[in-house]
């Protein structure tokens, strides 16, 4: 996908006078944050959970190969085939191939955030083969040629009406000419649609939730049960995931999952779970003669030993996301790559370039709600500020900015000749202000005074009323 | 008579914003912890705690006045803050920011045992109880994010407001939700900023209290602005000015009467 981040304060705009946009953001709150509060109220060990889920992952990242090789190893063992690639150029040649092998016109694919990373789609289309989402969110998103702008609901900013309008064009070619406008009415019309596609394709791609060292075993989880007609029904499977996903054992699976849907939907399971642990056996009735795994890198094996390590703990449960306040204003697209919200703003400028993102880090005001309900406790405001850090001694940080911040220093290094610009900005501000005790439109300060009045000084600093007072006092 | 406790002594952190806008704060957090048997020294050599630097990633700045501010504040048993925003910059950031370097590290630490937030430090440290104030009005309490999540302070603002007589606290929708401020972010993300306040304003409107109240300068200027951009009639007080009876003068951003 075309990355847009460097626009992400025109994306904000538009979004912000979106009456549709403002109105589908508010949603994570009602829909995903009340739930998720709820769901740890009722699960006394949530915070132990949590603590044993960074132990697992930090374990793993500091043994990744070894975990990497041990779970290739076992892939094999079931029949399998692991695909190692730095790039994501390397991974969609790689699923190209295996399509190839399969002769594929048409594959499905469960919802991955992973094969958005490696703008697949766009990929399989311009090589003539046609790729079907089939969460129905990913779905919408495709019909309309968009993009997600939640990672577990990518059509969030999508409404109704819109959904209605979008199936009525793009269904007529299905002979499905009615007009659906209940919720319940377009399900069943997307799924009527989707059925044929199911059976019809050659390939099916998934992520993975997780993958299981001891076991060779992907992971899926689902509300939809698409992913299982996904990875079940055609020939050939094949589940892209990034390095990172790995799990030693089928009991850290398990614990990882407690914590999964909890996060991510403030349920306590996903309606679906599903295993694959290699192709078909003799006497299975059914699920896929091919089985494929593409190991993904592109550039999370250099986050290792960085101050950045932790973002490779992100179980992509979304949960960051349905609790900022920024998000939730600006919605998903703003953030202009895959991932939005705080993990956007903490993970895209390695992945696309911090000249590209250097606002996501920036545009927040650290207030610390995306740390505190992370189920494996990424501390994204300290990395969001590493970002800041780099970004200014790599001047990525405009000029302006950091001059400002230099001048500041200047005086708030030297108190004496602070003191005297602090007195005479105060008196001058409350005089600027008259009777009213506030300003209303300042110089220099259009930022603050665009959205709100800038409340007056009392008048005389509290370190020269103070002064005055020891003074009087003595 | 029974034997008086040492008194003890605190240095008090002023705040830049405390310093420059709304001195009445510091006052109010001298009068209150006065009332609680201590010590006040002011050090003067203080100016701000960094964050603003920091925030922007200007580590070797942010050093320096760090630097500057563990000297200014050696030595005190405690130091006291009226913000949960500069008392956590201190006692939470200041060892990260000097994670790399010993010797700073050290003092950094040293200095960050001994610094609180004002509310905290009267409830938990001193088991504080405000002398006798009545105030005939409703209020509703905004948890600003640093105190809330970084200094752990939610109930004891809560605790010490219900002892005022005769004043009615009125819990605002999502008051866990941030306001907008964030130091630059306010004016660099002017419209984002806005959009957040806004959702703020509308909550605490819905109380339909008279007054605002928190522990946080930022997040008040931000909110009594918007307040009354909005023309909304609430008053807009730090906390410390409420417990310490000084709440006949003018709110934020509210001429003289």
């Amino acid at each position: 996908m075309q990355v847009t981040s460097r626009h992400f304060k025109d994306g904000a705009h538009e979004a912000l006078q979106d009456k549709d946009i403002q109105t589908a953001f508010s949603k994570v709150k009602t829909g995903f944050s009340v739930a998720r509060a709820a769901r740890v109220e009722e699960l006394p060990e949530f915070d132990d959970l949590r603590d044993t889920a960074v132990d697992i992952k930090n374990h793993v990242i500091e043994n990744l190969d070894y975990y990497l090789e041990y779970f290739e190893d076992q892939v094999l063992l079931q029949g399998g085939k692991v695909h190692w690639c730095n790039t994501y150029a390397e991974a969609r040649d790689a699923v190209l191939e295996i399509c190839r092998e399969a002769d594929a016109k048409t594959v499905t694919k469960g919802k991955s955030m992973i094969t958005e990373e490696m703008a697949l789609n766009d990929f399989l289309s311009e090589q003539g083969i046609e790729p079907i989402e089939t969460d129905l969110g990913e779905y919408i998103i495709q019909l309309a040629h968009e993009y997600p702008s939640h990672i577990i609901a990518p059509a969030l900013h999508k409404t109704k009406d819109q959904v209605t309008e979008l199936f009525h064009v793009k269904h007529q070619k299905y002979g499905l000419t009615e007009r659906q406008t209940d919720p319940q009415a377009l399900v069943n019309e997307a799924r009527n649609v989707l059925r044929e596609k199911y059976v019809a394709a050659d390939v099916g791609i998934t992520g993975a939730n997780f993958l299981i060292a001891e076991t060779g075993s992907t992971v899926i989880v689902t509300n939809e049960g698409n992913g299982d007609l996904t990875q079940s029904l055609p020939d050939t499977h094949i589940a892209v995931a990034s390095i990172e996903k790995i799990v030693p054992t089928l009991e850290d699976a398990s614990t990882m999952m407690r914590l999964l849907a909890r996060s991510a939907t403030g349920q306590e399971m996903s309606v679906y779970t599903t295993f694959s642990t290699g192709p078909r056996r003799k006497d299975d009735i059914d699920g896929p003669a091919k089985f494929h795994v593409i190991l993904l890198d592109s550039g999370r094996s250099e986050l290792i030993g960085t101050d950045k390590q932790d973002l490779l703990r992100c179980l992509k449960c979304g949960a960051c996301m349905n609790h900022c306040p920024v998000y939730q204003a600006v919605g998903g697209h703003s953030y202009g790559w895959v991932y939005p919200g705080p993990i956007g703003a903490a993970l895209n400028p390695q992945m696309v370039g911090l000249e590209e993102a250097r606002h996501l880090p920036n545009a927040s005001t650290f207030c610390g709600r995306c740390e505190e309900v992370c189920p494996v406790r990424i501390p994204l405001p300290k990395i969001m500020r590493h970002w800041r850090e780099k970004s200014f001694e790599t001047q990525v940080t405009p000029k302006p900015e950091r001059w400002g911040i230099g001048l500041w220093a200047f005086f708030a290094k030297r108190p004496a000749l602070y003191r005297m610009i602090t007195r005479c900005g105060a008196m001058a501000l409350r005089i600027a202000a008259g009777k009213k005790g506030r300003i209303n439109s300042l110089p220099m300060m259009g930022g603050w005074t665009s959205v709100r009045d800038l409340p007056a000084p009392q008048g005389k600093t509290f370190m020269d009323q103070w002064k005055q007072q020891k003074r009087g006092n003595s | 008579m029974s034997e008086t406790p040492e008194p003890k002594t605190v240095a008090l952190f002023v705040t830049c914003l405390v310093d420059i806008n709304r001195p009445s704060v510091a006052f109010a957090a001298i009068k209150l912890l006065e009332q609680a048997g201590c010590t006040i020294v002011v050090p003067d050599t203080q100016t701000c705690c960094g964050q603003p630097a920091y925030n922007s990633g200007d580590k070797k700045s942010t050093k320096a006045i760090a630097s500057a501010v563990i000297e200014a504040f050696k030595g005190f048993e405690y130091v006291v803050a009226p913000s949960g925003s500069c008392a956590g910059m201190i006692s939470k950031h200041y060892p990260e920011l000097f994670a790399d370097d010993p010797t700073m590290l050290v003092a950094a630490e040293e200095l960050a045992s001994r610094t609180h937030e004002l509310v905290s430090f009267l409830s938990d440290v001193l088991n504080f109880q405000p002398a006798a104030t009545a105030l005939d009005a409703s209020l509703t309490y905004h948890d600003s994010c640093s105190s809330l999540r970084e200094m752990k302070v939610k109930d004891q603002p809560r605790a010490l407001l219900a002892s005022v007589d005769g004043l009615e606290i009125r819990e605002a929708e999502d008051r866990e939700a941030c306001c907008g401020f964030g130091g630059t972010f306010c004016i660099k993300y002017s419209e984002i900023s806005g959009s957040m306040v806004d959702k703020k304003v509308d909550n605490i409107a819905a109380t339909k209290a008279d007054i605002l109240a928190a522990g946080d300068l930022g997040c008040l200027m931000n909110i009594a602005g918007r307040l009354q951009r909005r023309n909304e009639d609430i008053k807009v007080l730090h906390v410390a000015e409420v417990l310490a009876g000084m709440t006949d003068g003018p709110g934020l951003g509210e001429g003289k009467r």
